[in-house]
């Protein structure tokens, strides 16, 4: 970590986005965590992706969970009402949230213990609901806070830093996330910005529930030799499908790229991710061939990145539900109460 | 052998299995006493079970109003011969018993001190009707027309309450009149009618109506201006949820759109829906769950949250017998300690005490107000027995002028105007600070929500004197809490007296009636009810004028006697044990019962000067 607090000025030439927001306004505290953390590289990410879309920093709530992961909501977006929760259970704390506004953005930001241990449940269910969020793990396979445990990630065989080998089956949150009808599904990695960033701006714009799990190395206790999650095995490792080049809330983009090399996507509110093919035979639209591409190739050693799945049609809880446009927190009591009318002719009902 | 004799006041039972359509013949039954002008309080006794065990609905007809149940059974209609040897042995002396005489029984089976009213209802049925399921479900039907014969109920009003039911299925009238015709024929016929025991048509249920407290509190949330409800279920809580979903499709879908003001959801578990609520509250939406004692186990976490982050959060806990899974569809107040101080860490919540479905509803709505105004959970405490039993109580009302008390929330123009905002910093003294809700300005107004120690401004510290700063301000909050909620309900003996007692929620039905068999038996005791935590001067003041004070409650440890003792620094022996926790709801025969022994030990003589009453 730094103890050098960044000054408040900033370069006057700084440049600033379509709401004439700099860069800087949408950073955080200075963050605490381990100098060289994966999790810096993720929150530097986040803070490009909202910059770059031109996001109002006030309309995103952003909430976590507990551990090393959860921490780092403060070191970003600094002008966003922040929720730091209870360990596992961010999920549903997101939930309720996004129930009381429809009209923010919502970012849950958790780890490997937080959600593939203690709060897989929560995990799950929020995920099958279509929670309208981006939920991003920061995933190292390691208890960070608490010194170097293996977490429920952790590759089976692979090595704690003391060189005892984890024996347990690693849980994998894509396959669940696939399983689950997450609607947007990325892996990427904390050390490929050029690949995170618009995967990230790509989950912002989505409708609907999007699950991207980002290995980030643990520079503490999980970047050793025998580390299946350290940035040498990673990017030995990488076996990207494809990388996302750019999201276009416009639809007369035109295409630049040799046929078969390039993927467009329309999203639901007609921005277009525009995938640059880097395995010929994936189809981000297919859900079960994603599951099967995933699995043959995990059992081959490889750690697949990029947009893994996105679902064209996808809908969100609120429209499940059937909910009111205007936000349930900004209802009042002409939109909520009865009445005593009613209230009197319920009373005759009653007798 | 004397017959039992009684007009307006006596006790019914319905021994029935589980699943056979008993239910809506019971409580036509119920319905046509309550019609006729006369009280009568319906209880289900039921079983954790589906289908095949046994059931029971118990009617306590009086005309004095007294709505608490009574014990014994005065006439029992015997429809389960698996429990035929216990229901037969619960009728009180002189009392009856009405069964289905298709197959003979041998004299052993029966009483000698008490009048057998045989009705063939199997062979009534199967010559009636072919298919099975109406065999089932007429058999109920025409019970209840034998029965209204024999009790001299107006046939009338049961075949109204008939047309009212089936209004929506027409085509059920004809049949069902039928069915009740051909009970009520043949006990005409065949048996003197009426026996001992008459319903005489009287003015006695006024302007009152019948409804459960589940959901009565459910009509409360709408009314409160609850949003979101997250809620998993459990016995007997799920009945809540369930009325407020019914409630918004009626008020809260829009005309046009067919949208729904009101976002419902069905939780994975507990811990999820206790999450869920905070999440929502948060963000400024009135937001709650309804359980039971295992869910508030499991909300724990989340509660100390709650209440050391700030968020308001409205928990209904209909309250069943523990601990563990205890005994699910038993009545009990046993949740009192676990919720007053859920959570580790030092915490304290905010608890309301309905005594009937009037104050379900009322408490239901003022919950969130609460809530809102305090920032922190806030448990409205029902149990099984108001819960789930329809009961005769005062009709709702609502002011149209009300509107919302959302507490202290700082808007955009306020932040804008610059007015400083520190999320704990207590500009007012009172122990309770300013939020914002999420989204409300682009550049003030934000700050970061933790369970961890914050300063005054939100800020993450594990500065001693900063974590005793705000541990010391909450507590001014529970000061300031008692001026919010609702006051105790004072009633006193008619004369002046050292005795008082103490009770809340669903004892007070018999405990209004055992204040006039007190009365009758020469105890004189003040009464006091009290009606939330944390307590107010009025209910420390009633504990320091009076010698003894008793604390009626439905649990083994004396969990009200407990909070009173630690909140109120009281002597333990000045507070006395009446506690009433077989899972069966208390009587008022108990209480006066147990009063009356301790009363006669200390030799109550009479005060000279009067108690003074309080303000």
């Amino acid at each position: 970590m730094t103890y050098l607090a960044k000054p408040k000025l900033h370069h006057p030439e700084l440049p600033t986005n379509a709401l004439g927001f700099t860069r800087r306004d949408y950073e955080g505290a200075i963050s605490t965590l381990c100098a060289g953390c994966g999790h810096d590289s993720i929150s530097a990410a986040i803070v490009h992706a909202c910059f770059e879309l031109s996001l109002p920093p006030h309309r995103i709530a952003k909430l976590s969970g507990i551990g090393c992961s959860s921490k780092t909501p403060t070191y970003f977006l600094g002008n966003s009402h922040g929720f730091n929760s209870v360990h596992g259970r961010m999920p549903s704390v997101l939930t309720g949230a996004y129930l009381a506004n429809r009209d923010l953005i919502y970012l849950g930001v958790s780890g490997d213990g937080d959600s593939a241990s203690i709060g897989l449940g929560q995990f799950a269910h929020a995920l099958r609901r279509g929670v309208d969020m981006v939920y991003i793990v920061e995933n190292n396979g390691v208890y960070g806070l608490t010194k170097g445990q293996f977490s429920a990630t952790a590759d089976r065989g692979a090595k704690n830093k003391r060189g005892v080998a984890n024996v347990d089956e690693p849980i994998d949150l894509i396959g669940m996330a696939l399983h689950l009808g997450a609607t947007y599904v990325a892996r990427s990695f904390s050390g490929d910005k050029a690949q995170l960033v618009p995967l990230i701006k790509g989950a912002l714009t989505h409708k609907g529930a999007a699950f991207i799990d980002c290995i980030s190395p643990c520079v503490a206790f999980n970047n050793h030799e025998g580390s299946t999650k350290s940035f040498d095995y990673v990017r030995e490792h990488n076996a990207a499908v494809n990388t996302l080049d750019f999201i276009a809330a416009r639809p007369e983009i035109t295409v630049d790229y040799a046929p078969g090399k390039v993927e467009l996507v329309t999203q639901h509110d007609g921005s277009i991710l525009k995938l640059r093919k880097l395995a010929g035979e994936y189809d981000v639209t297919d859900r079960i061939a994603a599951m099967e591409y995933l699995a043959g190739h995990y059992a081959k050693g490889e750690v697949v990145t990029g947009l893994l799945y996105v679902a064209l049609d996808a809908d969100d809880l609120h429209g499940y539900l059937g909910t009111a446009e205007k936000p349930l927190n900004a209802m009042d009591e002409s939109e909520l109460c009865p009445g005593a009318a009613a209230l009197d002719k319920l009373n005759a009902a009653l007798r | 052998m004397s017959k039992l004799q009684a007009v307006n006041d006596f006790v019914v039972k319905f021994a029935n299995v589980n699943g056979s359509g008993s239910a809506s013949a019971n409580t036509l039954f119920a319905r046509a006493i309550i019609r006729m002008g006369v009280p009568a309080t319906p209880r289900n006794i039921f079983p954790s079970n589906i289908q095949g065990l046994p059931t029971w609905y118990e009617v306590r007809v009086s005309a004095a109003g007294h709505l608490g149940a009574r014990g014994g059974t005065d006439l029992m209609v015997a429809m389960n011969p698996q429990t035929w040897d216990q229901d037969v042995k619960s009728i009180v002396p002189g009392g009856y018993l009405f069964y289905d005489s298709t197959k003979p029984l041998p004299p052993s089976k029966f009483r000698g001190d008490i009048t057998v009213l045989g009705v063939p209802l199997t062979e009534i049925c199967n010559a009636r009707y072919s298919d099975a399921r109406q065999r089932q479900l007429f058999k109920n039907v025409i019970y209840v027309g034998a029965l209204s014969a024999l009790l001299d109920i107006d046939a009338k009003v049961i075949e109204q309450l008939l047309s009212e039911q089936f209004h929506a299925k027409e085509k059920l009238i004809a049949p069902n009149l039928e069915a009740f015709q051909l009970g009520r024929d043949w006990a005409l016929q065949h048996l003197s009618c009426p026996i001992g025991l008459r319903i005489e048509r009287a003015d006695a249920v006024g302007d009152r109506v019948l409804i459960d407290g589940n959901s009565a509190a459910g009509l409360g949330a709408v009314y409160g201006g609850a949003t979101v409800c997250a809620w998993y279920p459990i016995t007997p809580s799920t009945s809540l949820a369930e009325a407020f979903s019914r409630y918004c499709a009626r008020f809260r879908v829009d005309r046009e759109t067919r949208k729904r003001r009101a976002a419902i959801v069905q939780a994975e578990d507990e811990l999820a829906s206790i999450g869920m609520v905070i999440g929502a509250a948060w963000n400024g939406a009135r937001a709650f769950t309804a359980t039971s004692g295992p869910g508030v186990s499991l909300m724990q976490e989340f509660l100390g949250l709650a209440y050391f982050a700030e968020i308001p959060a409205v928990i209904f806990d209909v309250q069943r017998a523990g601990p563990s899974t205890g005994m699910p569809t038993r009545t009990q107040q046993c949740d009192l300690t676990s919720a007053a101080y859920a959570s580790h860490g030092d915490t304290k919540h905010v608890l309301l005490f309905p005594a009937d479905a009037h104050e379900c509803f009322e408490m239901g709505a003022q919950a969130f107000d609460l809530a809102d105004r305090l920032q922190t959970p806030v448990f409205v405490m029902l149990d099984l027995d108001i819960g789930m039993n329809d009961r005769l109580t005062e009709p709702f009302h609502w002011n149209d002028a009300k509107r919302m008390d959302r507490g202290k929330v700082m808007n955009a123009a306020d932040l804008a105007a610059g007015r400083e905002f520190g999320r704990y910093l207590d500009v007012d003294s009172d122990g309770i600070t300013y939020r914002t809700y999420p989204g409300t300005h682009p550049t003030r107004g934000s700050f970061f929500t933790r369970g961890t120690s914050r300063d005054e401004y939100a800020r993450y510290t594990e500065d001693g004197p900063a974590y005793r700063r705000n541990m010391e301000r909450l507590l001014k909050k529970w000061e300031t809490a008692k001026r919010y909620v609702p006051a105790p309900v004072r009633r006193d003996a008619a004369g002046p007296t050292r005795l008082g007692a103490i009770y809340y929620g669903s004892t007070a039905a018999a405990m209004d009636e055992a204040a006039g068999q007190l009365a009758d038996q020469g105890v004189a005791i003040d009464l006091l009810r009290v009606r939330a935590l944390p307590f107010n001067d009025d209910v420390m003041d009633f504990i320091a004028r009076h010698d003894s004070v008793f604390v009626v409650e439905q649990n083994r440890d004396g969990q009200l006697r407990m909070l009173l003792i630690n909140e109120g620094d009281i002597d333990p022996r000045k507070l006395r044990r009446v506690l009433h926790y077989d899972g069966t709801p208390i009587t008022a025969r108990f209480i006066t019962g147990a009063i009356v022994e301790v009363a006669q030990e200390l030799k109550i003589v009479p005060m000279r000067q009067p108690v003074p009453a309080a303000e």
